[in-house]
């Protein structure tokens, strides 16, 4: 009998301590985009060892539970399976443009799972002694928090509805529902240690999770869709805590390491893309963007000036250097396709060419990144703020698309602007820049941008698609006219 | 002889903080192109409650416990596989310049010898 529980509980204890491992190992082979394909692999590896182990749990059940093991071994396999299966299925169907609604429901799933274990040790009453009461009731929170929040953030980044739902006095409620909530996990710690409680405990912990479910989708309906970069880190931060406090629930430290690694990694890229915005977290949370009131802004010099994309695109293919400034506008016209093979012309012709990406750039840090390798770009083109914008000087051409905001000049010299302070790509300080635009519209924060008035600068409106296609016609047209 | 894991207070703080800074060093050294993937990987490592909920489950003797079981596991579950399948589409496609033609020689050198 002691060698029946001893054997599981040594292998469960070896395979969690190895998948800790190699969940860190993982992590550390991202730092390269080369290695980095074999850390997710490695990841995986920890992650299979750990699961199949986790199995070994039915040797060393409660007595109350033994007589139930047949059914919920069988319920764990059909939730591994279909869970698994289905969430396998979409992600390997899932377009790269819709990734970030994509990565907020995996993460939900997994603020979810963590407010579930919670859920079930509490219903359960298993927690043993006050600090484990504190800290699943506090798990919990954050994991249902974690879960309709990023449901939320989902239906937003997919369009189900994109308009920030904002009411007077939202604050107040938001505040209002939080502590109700922590109010009702004070009331369930007082009803579990036997103080008279006027409502029975299973109804407290009911109505702590749909507060806690609510608190979430509130807190995440004013949020606008600029900020969802923002949204979608903490989120991943928050499920990371989640995980790591059940996991100390449960005595477990594979998932205490998993979810704290997890909930570091998103607070610092929460940071990151919060400073890349020049707000703080707070301000991305609590204030709503585009609320500020408005200002005169100032009287811009210069006019639009158009021209054909066919004599910029050869203008281009002269050039010694090409810098271009991608934005979601040209993933939302589909056209990284045809630039990357504009790209590969130029780069024929002897034109350095290189990306130039600003951290906001897209729907979730380093999309655009992403979305460019997707359309074969190789990753050594692709350059970040920091490392190519003291090049946008030397550069014959700037070559602007789908971007808008990221390129205002206004965010370093006009003080009473919404983006002042915000780090931008330097576009302005090419010899010549061009802007690929649909239209004489503004940027996402409603905005006029000076860059456009200035003298070097030329607009080339149309959509990014088409208009890459008449670039790369005009540039072959010239090399055929030139081999005849 | 006992492999039964006990932690309380001051060593699960201990581990909760070397984990907490191991993950931001770690994590700090990921280039922003890679942080997509990055935080689909991530998103993936906390799919490991799934463990906590296949031992909830187990562990469950009522129906109620056992649907929040069930569910626990199910979104655990769909945590691992979506995070997995998503981060190696994406890591897949990120190539370098030089990589490109070393693959085209790869491919002509069966055919030379």
């Amino acid at each position: 009998m002691a060698m029946l529980t001893l054997i599981p509980q040594f292998a469960i204890g070896f395979a969690d301590l190895v998948a800790a491992f190699l969940f860190m190992y993982g992590l550390q082979r991202m730092s390269s985009p080369a290695t980095a394909p074999s850390g997710i692999l490695v990841a995986g590896i920890g992650m299979a060892a750990a699961i199949l182990a986790s199995f070994l749990y039915l040797c060393d059940v409660s007595a109350e539970a033994r007589p139930h093991l047949p059914v919920n071994v069988g319920l764990a396999l059909v939730a591994l399976v279909v869970g698994g299966g289905l969430a396998w299925w979409s992600g390997k169907k899932v377009a790269m443009t819709a990734m970030p609604q994509m990565v907020a429901l995996y993460n939900g799933m997994g603020g979810g799972a963590a407010g579930a274990i919670a859920a079930v040790e509490l219903y359960g009453d298993k927690a043993q002694g006050n600090t484990q009461l504190v800290v699943t009731l506090l798990g919990g929170l954050i994991g249902a928090v974690s879960l309709s929040g990023s449901v939320i953030a989902w239906a937003k980044l997919d369009g189900v509805f994109n308009k920030p739902l904002r009411v007077s006095g939202q604050q107040i409620v938001n505040a209002l529902a939080l502590l109700a909530t922590l109010g009702v996990g004070g009331a369930i710690v007082f009803a579990a240690t036997g103080k008279v409680s006027p409502i029975a405990l299973p109804d407290l912990i009911t109505l702590f999770f749909g507060l806690a479910l609510i608190f979430g989708i509130l807190m995440t309906l004013p949020i606008g869709g600029a900020d969802m970069p923002v949204v979608i880190s903490i989120y991943n931060a928050f499920t990371g805590l989640a995980v790591g406090l059940e996991g100390f629930v449960l005595q477990n430290p594979a998932l205490m390491i998993a979810g704290m690694v997890v909930g570091a990694a998103g607070l610092l890229l929460t940071l990151l893309m919060a400073k890349a915005m020049n707000r703080s977290v707070m301000n991305v949370l609590f204030t709503n963007f585009g609320d500020a009131p408005k200002h005169k802004q100032g009287v811009l010099q210069g006019t639009l000036k158009p021209v054909e994309a066919g004599d910029a695109g050869i203008f281009m293919r002269y050039a010694k250097e090409v810098i271009i400034v991608p934005g979601y506008g040209l993933a939302a016209a589909q056209g990284q396709q045809k630039l990357y093979e504009f790209v590969k012309l130029l780069k024929a012709a002897g034109v350095v060419v290189k990306f130039a990406i600003h951290p906001v750039a897209g729907r979730m840090p380093g999309q655009m990144d992403v979305l460019l390798a997707e359309a074969g770009v190789p990753y050594d083109l692709i350059f970040q703020l920091e490392d190519i914008n003291d090049e946008f000087a030397n550069a014959d051409v700037a070559l602007v698309i789908g971007a808008n905001d990221v390129v205002n000049p206004a965010a370093r010299t006009d003080k009473s602007s919404t983006i002042f302070g915000m780090p931008i790509l330097n576009a302005d300080k090419a010899k010549k820049v061009y802007v690929v635009k649909r239209g004489e519209g503004k940027g996402y924060a409603g905005i006029v941008n000076a860059l456009f008035y200035d003298d070097n600068c030329f607009m080339v409106y149309g959509d990014a698609a088409a208009v890459m296609t008449q670039m790369i016609e005009a540039v072959r047209g010239l090399a055929a006219r030139s081999a005849a | 002889m006992n492999f039964a894991i006990s932690m309380s207070g001051f060593v699960a703080l201990y581990v909760f903080m070397l984990a907490a800074f191991a993950g931001w060093v770690i994590i700090s050294h990921v280039p922003a192109i890679l942080h997509t993937p990055l935080m689909s990987g991530s998103n993936f490592v906390h799919g490991i409650v799934v463990v906590g909920g296949i031992f909830a489950l187990l562990n469950a003797t009522t129906v109620l416990e056992q649907a929040i079981g069930f569910l626990a596991v199910l979104l655990g579950a769909g945590n691992v596989a979506g995070g997995y399948a998503v981060t190696r589409r994406m890591l897949a496609m990120f190539q370098t310049s030089s990589k490109v033609p070393h693959a085209h020689a790869k491919a002509h050198h069966p055919k030379q010898g």
